[in-house]
């Protein structure tokens, strides 16, 4: 099986965020592999463990993005792609996609595998875009997966439960956090991560010349949460809930 | 001069942090509590690679070397002693000895389970009257009929009683030459008969390590299980001790670490008269003198242990190491303590549990007053 996992080098999520202007302030913020695409990098080395193959990480990003790349290397995944463009600079999700899905195509390919959506951009918009314009099938938010005989079947997350959804490979795979538990590198794998090859490609090399159809206007901080509700308890205080959260359609 | 790591030893520090705080730190206080030694995480840090660092991968290490294992000590013994302690005696004391001394078919059928972190191992010197005075030894090893015959007694053992110990390597002695105690190490595979481990002591500290009293009553094991040359058993258990101590000096240096990255978010949170306590002079400086002897113990026992990697003769840098890392350690806790008042005496929170487990770093594999006593005897020779 050739399995390419799509992944993201974020600023990271655990330490306070910076804007300049309306972008990400990336000099800030230590840069860390998305902890989502752990996730998809662990998924890719257990379906190569079970199925043979390789596992190709597929990244777009600054040339420092090399160090996450080296990090799903040091995982275990076998080779890596770069592409790293000052033109891309700023790219929104649809280049995103442009280049991602070129670079993909470039090599025969079964499964790619993504996060459901990344820790900084977010638009979760991504992988399905690849999906489209590699014209292949796309099972996303898988919390559980499993592949047989050319074909890829997942519980794909509900907000009630989950459905089953089956589709042939080759397939865009999108799992979330939780389908699996992403392996810690070991040491050797960080010291073979250093000699693995890793190609560095630029626009041009895709045949590329992509822009961002898309621009953010303003960023504006989530609004805090408000205080709760708070029902102190009178002897009627279930009742009162139960009433509180049929009127929030909750029940 | 380079006082940097590579960029290949921060990422494998990045990695044992998120381990050991991810899934150390959460059980730390339970199994402390419980004095459970947590087979399971264990086998995790196994997994990890983290018992097999300074061992070849054809012997089921990592290939690594020592200051990679320095590293990992610091960076779990940085969140939980307990753990930092059962790595550092299970690789350096349990599997050293293997290593160092072992022929290659004793390396082939002893190393790779310990090296995998499958099955951990001991290290049997100290004896109820062999303390500082380690070549006391008593136990007495006799050939007979191709097998040593072992009598006597060993005293705060670490690693030999857990459901995956696999041997102890104990001193013995072995016969007399030149009216001297001719003393050698020999391998006793965990239930052998007439071999017994004693339930755990009750410690002050470390209660998640296993620590026991060793019995040998007309225990026999095979003439092969001797390790290295019959005689040469204590001079070559201090030998192991001069890593060891390394390995004890990182232990140290994650021990402060701790207490420092504790007492500044502690300090932050804190309100007094109106302020967060990280306002007044004398817990700023408290603060400031730990990250000074987190610094100082960092530098020492990472230069001894670049000096071991390379092959360079290193005694009195390890004993350096671990008396000044194992001392600034003690008094690292003691004020992390106070920074924390009352609430640094409350288990729930992580110093109380360093402050117990501090004191013991200035006593195994050496006190302080031995470490003196190996600084100066390289210094002025034999006193
Ligand atoms: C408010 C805002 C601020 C932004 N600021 C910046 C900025 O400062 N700098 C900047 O470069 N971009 C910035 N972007 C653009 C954003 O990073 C891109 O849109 C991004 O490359 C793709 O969108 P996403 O992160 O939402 O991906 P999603 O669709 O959420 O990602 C889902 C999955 O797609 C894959 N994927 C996504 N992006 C990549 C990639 N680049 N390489 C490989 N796999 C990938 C991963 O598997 C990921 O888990 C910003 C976007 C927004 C909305
Ligand atoms: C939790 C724990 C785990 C241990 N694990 C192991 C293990 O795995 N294997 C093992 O072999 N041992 C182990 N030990 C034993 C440890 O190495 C000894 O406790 C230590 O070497 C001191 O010996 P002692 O306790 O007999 O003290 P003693 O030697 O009786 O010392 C008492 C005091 O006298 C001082 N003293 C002794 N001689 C001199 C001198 N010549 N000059 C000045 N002062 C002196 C000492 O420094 C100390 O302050 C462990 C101990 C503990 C507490």
């Amino acid at each position: 099986m050739n399995i390419t996992v799509c992944i993201k080098q974020v600023p990271d999520p655990n330490q306070p965020y910076k804007l300049s202007g309306t972008r990400l302030d990336r000099e800030a913020v230590q840069p860390v592999l998305d902890p989502g695409d752990e996730f998809g990098v662990e998924a890719g080395l257990k379906l190569a463990e079970a199925h043979g193959g390789e596992v190709t990480v597929l990244s777009m990003g600054p040339a420092k993005a090399m160090e996450a790349m080296r990090r799903a290397l040091s995982m275990g995944a076998h080779k890596g792609i770069l592409v790293s463009d000052e033109a891309l600079a700023g790219a929104d999700a649809q280049a995103t996609a442009q280049v991602l899905a070129a670079a993909i195509k470039r090599n025969p390919f079964d499964l790619v595998i993504a996060g459901t959506e990344s820790a900084d951009g977010s638009t979760g918009a991504v992988p399905a875009m690849i999906a489209e314009l590699l014209g292949v099938p796309q099972a996303t938010f898988a919390k559980q997966l499993e592949v047989k005989e050319g074909t890829l079947t997942i519980h794909r997350q509900t907000q009630e439960g989950y459905d089953v959804v089956e589709c042939a490979l080759p397939a865009v795979l999108t799992v979330t956090s939780g389908v699996n538990e992403p392996r810690y590198p070991t040491f050797k794998g960080i010291m073979q991560a250093k000699n693995k090859p890793v190609e560095q490609l630029s626009a041009a090399d895709l045949g590329l010349s992509v822009a961002a159809s898309q621009q953010v206007a303003a960023v504006n901080p989530a609004p805090a949460r408000g205080q709760g509700e708070i029902f102190e308890d009178d002897g009627t205080g279930a009742a009162r809930i139960a009433d509180f959260l049929k009127n929030a359609k909750v029940i | 001069m380079d006082f940097a790591f590579t960029p290949e030893q921060e990422e494998f520090r990045r990695t044992v942090r998120a381990f050991a705080e991810r899934e150390i730190a959460p059980r730390a206080g339970e199994i402390d509590e419980r004095g459970e030694f947590p087979v399971d995480l264990v086998l995790e840090m196994g997994r990890l690679g983290l018992f097999g660092l300074p061992f070849p991968e054809e012997y089921g290490g990592s290939g690594a070397d020592f200051t990679a294992l320095c590293i990992a000590i610091e960076e779990v013994g940085r969140v939980d002693q307990s753990m930092g302690i059962t790595l550092e005696a299970a690789v350096g004391l349990g599997a050293m000895p293997i290593w160092m001394f072992g022929s290659e078919e004793q390396r082939r059928s002893w190393l790779p389970p310990l090296a995998r972190g499958e099955r951990i191992a001991g290290f049997g010197l100290t004896e109820p009257e062999a303390g500082s005075d380690s070549g006391a030894t008593r136990t007495r090893a006799v050939l007979d009929g191709g097998e040593w015959v072992i009598d006597g007694s060993k005293a705060f053992i670490t690693n030999v009683g857990t459901p995956i110990s696999q041997h102890v390597t104990i001193t013995a002695v072995t016969g007399e030459s030149k009216g001297r105690k001719e003393i050698s190490n020999i391998i006793v595979p965990v239930g052998t008969p007439g071999f017994q481990a004693a339930p755990p002591y009750r410690k002050v500290g470390w209660h998640a390590s296993d620590t026991r009293a060793l019995s040998f009553d007309g225990c026999r094991v095979a003439e092969g299980n001797l390790l290295g040359a019959r005689g040469e058993g204590f001079r070559n258990f201090l030998a192991v001790l001069d890593a060891g101590r390394v390995g004890v000096g990182a232990l140290a240096v994650g021990l402060i670490q701790g207490c420092l990255d504790q007492s500044v978010a502690y300090a932050k949170e804190r309100r007094q008269f109106g302020r967060p306590i990280a306002e007044f002079q004398a817990i700023r400086f408290k603060i400031a003198d730990m990250a000074v002897a987190a610094d100082l113990a960092r530098l020492a026992v990472y230069r001894a242990a670049w000096m071991k990697d390379r092959g360079m003769p290193f005694k009195r840098e390890a004993a350096q190491a671990k008396l000044f890392a194992t001392e600034a350690a003690v008094s690292a806790a003691r004020e992390a303590v106070q920074i924390h008042g009352g609430y640094g005496l409350m288990e729930e929170y992580p110093v109380a549990r360093f402050y117990r487990d501090s004191k013991v770093l200035e006593i195994g594999e050496g006190t302080s007053e031995v470490q003196r006593l190996v600084i100066a005897r390289e210094l002025l020779g034999s006193g």
